[in-house]
């Protein structure tokens, strides 16, 4: 069963594609334009169509999705914590 | 799926361009001209009143988008016949002038020296003649290429990215070896992924107007913007669905103009294109705005992915919803033509989510409604540049 998908290997985040995602959670991940599966352990709870961490990312880090610069880290992410406005800015506007 | 002979069962215009509905329309100018033509709406059975709230006192190339949008609405193919109702005789006739260059049937009324009831009379008789006259065209076969199909996604979330826009991209990848003609906008949803519109720009020269395009509207935005454009872009929904920065949205959005089409030219709002490809669009993105401006440039069908789950519809331009979002098609499924959520659970992949797109497209062309249609959403929202004087 796939709990996340990636877009790109690449990619810094992963999206959460269930509901109930729970901190503690054992989740797979499908990264698709690769089409390759990776596991990561949920650190928080996370709701559908939110964000994870898939890397490690330190305070003012790019965030990479769809291999593309989303934004910029503003509170260090880890591994399988939510990723979202609380930790993550844009870089426009 | 094989789209070489492709075909639809449309209805042929007198200039040559093919509807996918057949609509009678009651087309005020003006916010005065809205009772007059919801009257006449009411009279009629079968035709259908376009109520806005502008067209006064507004100038220079406001007015004359407010012209554009008018006439482009009453010159779209999915449109059979217009009757015209304006306070004054002049603008409506210039509207009437604008339409009436297709070739089709239509009439103006002026309200001024005659009050609403004599109005709405003498408008009536004009509408039940054109109704009569519409309900016996027939359609008939057409190919593909004489469809005009528009995209632009709303209440977007992450899912968007992942499912909904990348089927819109793969069924416009697949129409676009077909002499379709296709048109996306939403500018300022391009703002972080805007050097991949541009690199997929055809020419140069197509390049250019397309940065000028974007350079004013984010010119326009610093201009006006308060501390934190953040708090509308991305909307509240957006966020509540998951998505965190405006790079983040437009990466998503510009997952619908597929991977292998180009951008064959760039319009202003409401401007017809000269020829098939893709077209991108400067306008807001706005749903209602942005829907009201395809219709407006003479697109016959809409495909709108959703996340969170918009409700928007147009009177004249079916508006086919998908959606990838499990939650959002089970909490709304009245609203959602094409389930594409099987892409997130790997159980549909890209190329069988755009065939079950352009099969639902080819229905709806055909003469199917979309929810949108049968849930009676007729937004029909005008785009103003500043203003009225």
């Amino acid at each position: 069963m796939i709990h996340f998908v990636v877009h790109d290997e690449g990619d810094s985040v992963g999206v959460v594609v269930v509901e109930g995602v729970r901190s503690g959670d054992a989740l797979t991940g499908w990264i698709m334009d690769q089409d390759k599966e990776i596991k990561v352990t949920s650190k928080s709870d996370i709701p559908i169509g939110h964000k994870l961490a898939i890397k490690a990312l330190a305070k003012d880090a790019t965030v990479i999705k769809y291999g593309v610069d989303i934004g910029r880290v503003v509170a260090a992410i880890q591994v399988g914590e939510h990723a979202h406005v609380q930790n993550i800015k844009t870089k426009r506007w | 799926m094989n789209l070489n002979n492709a075909t639809f069962q449309g209805y042929k215009r007198e200039n040559g361009r093919i509807g996918v509905r057949n609509h009678v329309i009651i087309l005020p100018v003006d916010d005065l001209s809205n009772a007059a033509s919801l009257a006449v709406e009411h009279n009629i059975k079968g035709t259908m009143a376009l109520p806005h709230p502008y067209g006064r006192l507004q100038f220079g190339a406001d007015l004359d988008l407010h012209f554009r949008t008018l006439i482009g609405t009453g010159s779209n193919p999915n449109v059979a016949a217009v009757v015209v109702i304006g306070i004054e005789d002049q603008w409506t006739k210039k509207i009437v002038d604008g339409i009436a260059a297709t070739g089709k049937p239509v009439a103006g009324f002026g309200i001024e020296g005659h009050g609403d009831h004599d109005t709405i009379m003498r408008a009536s008789k004009k509408a039940k003649e054109f109704v009569q006259w519409a309900s016996e065209l027939r359609r008939e076969e057409r190919p593909l290429k004489d469809l005009w199909v528009s995209t632009k996604c709303g209440e977007s979330d992450t899912t968007s990215g992942c499912g909904a826009n990348p089927t819109v991209g793969n069924a416009f990848d697949k129409m676009y070896d077909h002499g379709v003609t296709m048109v996306f906008g939403e500018t300022t949803e391009l703002t972080g992924g805007e050097h991949l519109v541009a690199a997929r720009c055809r020419t140069d020269d197509v390049r250019k107007k397309f940065q000028f395009m974007f350079d004013r509207y984010q010119a326009l935005i610093d201009k006006h913007k308060t501390s934190d454009l953040s708090d509308s872009q991305p909307t509240k929904g957006n966020i509540a669905g998951g998505l965190t920065t405006i790079e983040e949205k437009a990466l998503g959005n510009i997952q619908k103009i597929g991977r292998k089409c180009l951008v064959d030219g760039i319009l202003d709002k409401a401007e017809a294109p000269t020829g098939p490809g893709l077209w991108f669009m400067d306008s807001s993105s706005a749903a209602a705005e942005m829907v009201t401006l395809c219709a407006a440039a003479g697109y016959t069908v809409h495909l709108f992915p959703t996340g969170q789950g918009n409700v928007i519809g147009n009177p004249i331009l079916p508006v086919i919803k998908l959606c990838a979002n499990p939650r959002t098609v089970k909490l709304m499924s009245e609203h959602i033509d094409v389930d594409v959520s099987g892409l997130l659970r790997k159980e549909m992949n890209p190329d069988q989510a755009g065939d079950a797109l352009l099969e639902c497209m080819f229905r709806t062309a055909n003469g199917r409604l979309t929810a949108a249609e049968a849930l009676g959403h007729r937004e029909f929202v005008l785009t103003r540049l500043y203003e009225s004087a």
